[in-house]
């Protein structure tokens, strides 16, 4: 097998809690405490989980659009987190990012031609003329037309913003897109438009994405493999077929049996877990589900569970599964 | 089940806004009713119209700009449309109560739940005691399944989550024993796994009590779950309405079946999406012909010239399309209209 494109390893952002006058530090929030994975080139990761569980927090890290509390990212080979600002905006070429609100990502004051040609300014690459032509070219292979080029935002709806979104990303030919709930702010027939061109294009292109997005639906469709975080640790990750069809995780579980199906005859398997997250800055003890998991342990309360292959290429953080582990 | 009484009628119900552009009308022409105890859906896309239906039969669209320019709406032999303010106050919050998509910032945040609570209480119940108005107040944080409710009366809204927000919101609906409960988005806002306890609420509380529930989403799944009777709506026109089953079993408008078909099922991986070329028309634009015609795959010469109306396709079915004209041409004989 060769090298995965990315690899995250014991991934952290911790944020303070500062109080007083001084400021002085009272706690932390745990937004993401631990994590690691691997996206090998070509594949979509999908990362879901509900609000608060740092699955955006993640994504911005890997960008260094956040700097990581501790842990690594290696990307084609080289490491991340430990390179200089300049080294790393250099490495921005390679991995673009799109973001959830199509209205806020692109600034009103510029016309899309100005917004698309910006990373090309930034990596210095081609000359003006070529770099226009690069911008009209890219408008037009996510379905927009070159006219649009002299526009502004106002001008589009929301599905066109996020074709714009796509199209700045893919600009400087990055490997990895990062997409941070690219779709979530799209009405449902916009959304099918904007998930198919986006497969459209990593076949195209050989992109390769990472997908953070709360809709199971959208996730499912789109990656090949599939990450659940919950209160900023990874509580399963597997092929997206067997997370589906076999989820170990009773979070998992319960998520799947949460989301409605659009079938009035589909009969669910009934997990309503009971209360809320708990809050990030003070996280239950031993593994962070049990306060809400219907087969608690005694186990749960007090050890972490590990994050580790359960079977081949399904890995799971629950005391459950600890027996069935290849020793 | 379909002799139960109708409860709420609106019919021909238009509501415009008056902009700089001139009238833009966002609900046109729409009738539906509500049987008693029923759960109805309204489901479509953003600026399709649901909302402001629900604020229209709430007497809430913010006026001027909007204002309620034709129809009526029937509530017990009453038309709220030409209510006054007052009498509007009366059934507001009494007969037929709203909760909002927002939890966040539906509640008061220099107020107390308790306060908050039993303010709506006192307004509609005005002989009732200070002892009494409590306790209605808190049978009813118990009813919707919140945990210590005597404690949480006194607690402020940003101590709480926003599921428990989310259900003080409905307890505060409740409150007066509503015969109609619009639910505007509810679960919106929330995480998965507080939907689903949201939704079961809802639909327990409308079997318990007997409450009528009119249920705006843009979400097929939620209403695949709750609803016994859906209406879909595109551009402020009803496009079909049907029973629940029928609508996702056996959709007729071809809105409906591409609206289907786009979204993404949990259950299996489609190899690639349905999606309904072009965007949703800004409201008012379209003035003649289905408004749906400009993205609409089976669109012939008629769908352009003329608006078609609701034809009746099976038992409580109804489908605004020419495709099922009982008097239309067969498919072979029409010039189909490349959008």
């Amino acid at each position: 097998m060769t090298e995965p494109l990315l690899k995250v390893e014991g991934l952290k952002k911790y944020f303070p809690i500062k109080s007083g006058i001084l400021g002085q530090v009272k706690n932390y929030v745990k937004a993401v405490d631990d994590v690691s994975f691997t996206v090998n080139e070509g594949e979509t990761l999908g990362i879901v989980g509900e609000s608060g569980c740092g699955k955006s927090t993640t994504g911005r890290m890997l960008m260094r659009l956040l700097e990581p509390t501790e842990g690594k990212v290696f990307f084609d080979g080289k490491e991340l987190t430990s390179i200089s600002n300049a080294d790393m905006r250099k490495m921005r070429r390679d991995i673009q990012m799109v973001f959830q609100d199509p209205y806020a990502s692109l600034n009103p004051r510029h016309t899309i031609e100005k917004i698309l040609m910006e990373p090309l300014n930034v990596h210095d690459i081609g000359d003006p003329k070529e770099r226009k032509r690069k911008v009209h070219e890219f408008l037009e292979i996510v379905g927009l037309s070159s006219y649009h080029a002299k526009r502004y935002p106002h001008q589009f709806s929301g599905g066109q913003r996020q074709r714009i979104g796509i199209a700045r990303a893919l600009m400087t030919n990055p490997k990895l897109i990062i997409a941070d709930e690219p779709v979530s702010a799209l009405d449902v027939s916009i959304q099918a438009q904007v998930l198919n061109l986006m497969q459209d294009l990593q076949k195209e292109l050989k992109l390769t994405y990472i997908f953070i997005a709360h809709d199971l639906g959208v996730v499912r469709h789109i990656s090949d493999r599939v990450g659940v975080m919950y209160l900023g640790q990874m509580a399963e990750l597997a092929d997206s077929e067997a997370l589906y069809e076999k989820p170990l995780h009773p979070y998992t579980q319960a998520l799947l049996g949460a989301v409605p199906v659009p079938d009035p005859d589909f009969v669910r398997e009934e997990i309503i877990i009971k209360g809320d997250v708990p809050n990030p800055a003070n996280p239950p003890s031993g593994c962070r589900f049990h306060t809400r998991c219907p087969f608690k342990m005694d186990i749960c309360e007090t050890t972490v569970p590990i994050f580790a292959e359960v079977e081949k290429g399904h890995s799971v953080a629950c005391h459950l599964y600890e027996q069935s582990r290849p020793q | 089940m379909e002799d139960r009484k109708k409860i709420l009628e609106v019919n021909g119900l238009k509501t415009s806004f008056f902009t700089d552009d001139g009238e833009v009308p966002a609900v046109d022409d729409i009738d539906f009713y509500i049987r008693e105890g029923e759960v109805l859906g309204i489901v479509g896309e953003s600026g399709c119209g649901k909302s402001v239906t629900s604020l229209s039969i709430m007497g809430l669209v913010p006026s001027p700009p909007g204002k309620i320019v034709g129809g009526e709406i029937l509530f017990q032999n009453k038309d709220l449309t030409h209510l006054k303010e007052k009498e509007m106050r009366e059934i507001r919050g009494n007969d037929i109560a709203m909760i909002f998509q927002e939890p966040m910032t539906s509640l008061n945040p220099l107020f107390t739940i308790g306060d908050q609570l039993r303010e709506a209480v006192k307004i509609h119940k005005r002989d009732w005691s200070k002892k009494q108005i409590n306790e209605r107040a808190v049978e009813m944080m118990k009813l919707v399944g919140l945990p210590r409710a005597e404690g949480l009366m006194k607690d402020y809204p940003h101590q709480l989550s926003g599921g428990m927000r989310q259900r003080v919101m409905i307890a505060m609906a409740l409150l007066c024993d509503p015969k109609v409960l619009i639910a505007d988005e509810p679960t919106t806002a929330l995480d998965v796994t507080i939907q689903a306890q949201i939704l079961k609420l809802i639909k327990n509380l409308n079997e318990r009590l007997d409450t009528a529930v009119l249920l705006i989403t843009h979400d097929l799944g939620v209403v695949a779950e709750t609803c016994e009777r859906v209406i879909v709506m595109y551009a402020g026109k009803v496009v079909e309405e049907g029973p629940v089953h029928t609508i996702f079993k056996d959709p007729q408008h071809p809105y409906t079946r591409g609206l289907l078909a786009s979204v993404p099922d949990m259950r299996f991986k489609k190899e690639r999406l349905y999606s309904i070329p072009g965007n949703v028309p800004k409201p008012g634009t379209i003035k003649t012909g289905c408004r749906f015609a400009a993205r609409c795959e089976f669109a012939f010469d008629r769908c352009i010239s003329e608006s078609p109306p609701l034809y009746s396709t099976a038992e409580d079915h109804q489908t605004r399309c020419f495709l099922y004209d009982p008097k239309e041409v067969q498919p072979h004989d029409r010039t189909v209209v490349k959008s």
